[in-house]
């Protein structure tokens, strides 16, 4: 028993310093930089509004259509389909509190929507009606994220514009809630790969 | 009253007609009897849960796989959003039907092959109530927000803890009939069985305490929480599946296995690498690329492991296929043992980086996923059921019927999910890689196999009901008392 002990630990110990503790070594401990340039830090920190719409990007399960990981020239399309202007590197994630890489593409990823699109109302309109804002699309609508109300003096500064068939009845609008907004933050400011950094020049596709 | 011995008939020689050794000694059957009743009750808890959960999975997946086709099927109650009945699924079969399942035959396995019942076994019913309690807290937790988008670790902390101080409790308990096991031969089984439960309790707690309470950078998230992933899969489900496989097949067709090295060679080899395959499911990452590589190359090391298991299993069934025809716990866990083939070398050849480009992020992984965890786990883990519960409960299956339908259902939905999840996969697999193809149409091209997908796995849930059926009346002891163990046909009278 000693000696099936000692080999069951010792084939799992390797493993462990080969996928955790030298990962952890090699891409665990980043010092912010500093742009030369602009005096900001690279990556730039989420906003607290941001990191609390990560949680409500966990708490829906985003990930489970999404990635957040744009893949190098060589490795697939995801430049050619201008979803960064470079390959994703590790330092692009020193400030998640809970990284959301993603293994399915039922949507794309996401890693620079905050580039691709960086309007506020695009963005709840695509939560509330996915299907009308892109036609064919599966996604599924997130009007939970909303409240339905009725106009009470002045309309509300954030109603969300909708467009038919799902705009709300006169006298009613359509207000993201807390969560919706701390989402749509979080969605705004990924630009995870937008710019170049020391270790990653932009890549242009070859056309 | 054991049907353990009359499995496989064979025709005595005249040597072994007149030799009182060739008859089992009393004692044997007396100290099977015995550890067969105290283990009975933990079994039949562990395996009465698991069930629970594998249709409570079951009704979450039907729902996610309609909600491809019907985006707006129940979408707007919170709870049901896609992107909480999908992780809702996948715990509720992995740490609800899968695990327990791997508990229940795990601790009748170890203490059938160490010879020794179970001390203090009321630890075993806290330690299944604790178990249940933090699953249960654990899928509402994600069903209501709480859920950490952690892949395989979606459980909020309140409820991982439970279900690791859970696990801890069980480990310690195999571990220790292995360690007063009584002395001889120790069995393939055996060893793979102590390092899954040695390993998955230093996994959890690891992978927990790295992504959860320590303020590592996101990066180190993505290898801490694969090499988790793909360990549960590797280090603890394979282990007792294959374990189990090695245990039922001798078993029914009366036979040793083929070759005793090559089952150390294929233990050895699978402890080795296939804990480093982890960062397969990162490839083109943001990560660095000597670990990409280890786990590639790692990934096609597997296949010693896969071809020595396979062989062994193969040339212990060979000469003996016939049975199939006849025994229900061979039928399924032959058909797991040939799906454990199929979805690990699948496995080796996705590890191929430039394969690997197609099959990346598309509903081909998914159709790996579920022809390793239910072509292979859950299939064995039926064989092993239907070996185990009658010696539990002292009562044969009432309906050899009911056992054929459970078999068809879920074979026939498998095999039509596997097939239809990786063509789905390859088509969208390849619409991604073509920049000029337009991203919408990547999913629009998957509709028509999804649909299919749903229909298999309506198939399969019926299996789970009609299995469930099965449970119930046996464990009421329906039917008359059978002489011969429920088979679907009449054995041959000589073995070929």
């Amino acid at each position: 028993m000693p000696l099936l002990l000692t080999g069951i630990f010792l084939t799992f110990l390797t493993s462990w310093i080969g996928l955790v503790a030298m990962p952890y070594l090699q891409i665990g401990r980043y010092k912010p930089e500093i742009d030369e340039v602009t005096k900001e830090s690279l990556p730039p920190a989420f906003s607290g509004e941001a990191d609390q719409g990560a949680v409500v990007y966990a708490s829906n399960g985003c990930i489970y259509c999404h990635s957040q990981q744009v893949r190098p020239l060589e490795a697939g399309s995801d430049l050619e389909r201008g979803w960064g202007a470079r390959r994703t590197v590790a330092r692009d994630y020193m400030y998640d509190k809970v990284a959301y890489f993603g293994t399915m593409r039922t949507g794309p990823d996401l890693s620079n929507i905050g580039a691709r699109q960086p309007s506020l109302e695009w963005h709840y309109q695509h939560l509330y009606q996915p299907q009308v804002v892109s036609p064919g699309s599966i996604m599924p609508p997130y009007r939970f994220l909303f409240v339905k109300r009725r106009i009470v003096g002045q309309p509300a500064n954030d109603a969300v514009k909708l467009l038919p068939p799902d705009q709300p009845e006169p006298g009613y609008e359509v207000v993201p809630t807390a969560e919706a907004r701390s989402l749509v933050q979080y969605l705004t400011s990924l630009k995870r790969s937008s710019y170049p950094l020391p270790e990653a020049p932009e890549e242009t596709p070859a056309k | 009253m054991s049907s353990a011995v009359t499995d496989a008939p064979s025709k005595p020689s005249l040597i072994d007609s007149i030799s009182p050794s060739s008859v089992e000694p009393v004692e044997d059957k007396a100290e099977r009897a015995e550890i067969d009743r105290a283990m009975r009750g933990v079994v039949l808890l562990f395996y009465g849960a698991a069930i629970a959960w594998l249709l409570i999975g079951s009704l979450f997946a039907l729902i996610a796989s309609l909600k491809f086709n019907i985006p707006g099927f129940v979408a707007d109650t919170a709870a049901m959003t896609f992107g909480r009945i999908r992780p809702a699924h996948l715990n509720a079969v992995i740490y609800g039907w899968a695990a327990q399942a791997a508990i229940g035959t795990g601790l009748w396995l170890m203490a059938r092959l160490c010879r020794v019942s179970v001390r203090h076994g009321g630890i075993l019913y806290v330690a299944w109530a604790l178990y249940n309690f933090g699953v249960t807290l654990g899928i509402l937790g994600i069903l209501s927000g709480a859920g950490t988008s952690v892949e395989y670790l979606e459980f909020p902390r309140w409820a991982s803890v439970v279900v690791f101080a859970a696990f801890a409790l069980i480990a310690i308990w195999t571990v220790i009939m292995f360690r007063f096991r009584k002395p001889g031969h120790v069995y393939v089984t055996q060893w793979y069985i102590l390092a899954a439960f040695f390993w998955f309790p230093w996994l959890y707690a690891t992978a927990n305490l790295i992504i959860f309470y320590l303020p590592v950078q996101a990066a180190v998230q993505g290898p801490v929480n694969w090499w988790f992933g793909h360990n549960v899969l590797g280090l603890f489900f394979t282990p007792i599946g294959v374990g189990a496989a090695y245990y039922l097949i001798p078993k029914v067709i009366g036979r040793p296995v083929h070759s005793y090295y090559l089952s150390i060679l294929g233990f050895w080899s699978l402890a080795f690498f296939y804990s480093w395959n982890g960062m397969h499911h990162l490839i083109g990452g943001p990560f660095p690329a000597w670990l990409i590589s280890a786990s590639i190359v790692a990934s096609f090391m597997m296949v010693i492991p896969v071809i020595t298991t396979g062989i062994n299993h193969h040339f212990t069934m060979k000469g003996h296929f016939g049975a199939l025809r006849w025994s229900p716990t061979l039928r399924f866990t032959v058909f797991g043992a040939m799906c454990y083939t199929v979805a690990s070398l699948q496995g080796s050849s996705m590890a191929i980086r430039s394969w690997n480009q197609i099959t990346h992020f598309t509903h081909y992984t998914i159709g790996h996923a579920h022809i390793g965890m239910y072509g292979f786990f859950t299939m064995v883990m039926f064989g092993a059921m239907y070996y185990i519960v009658p010696r539990l409960v002292e009562w044969e299956w009432p309906s050899a019927t009911l056992i054929r339908w459970h078999f068809w259902l879920c074979a026939v939905g498998i095999s039509v999910m596997f097939c239809a999840l990786s063509v789905a996969g390859l088509v969208q697999g390849f619409a991604l890689n073509d920049p000029t193809i337009p991203f919408l149409a990547s999913t629009r091209f998957t509709l028509a196999f999804l649909w299919m997908r749903s229909v298999a796995g309506l198939m399969m849930t019926a299996g789970h009901v009609v299995f469930a059926a099965s449970f119930a009346l046996i464990l009421l002891k329906a039917g008359s008392r059978r002489q011969r163990p429920t088979l679907f046909a009449a054995p041959e009278e000589s073995a070929a």
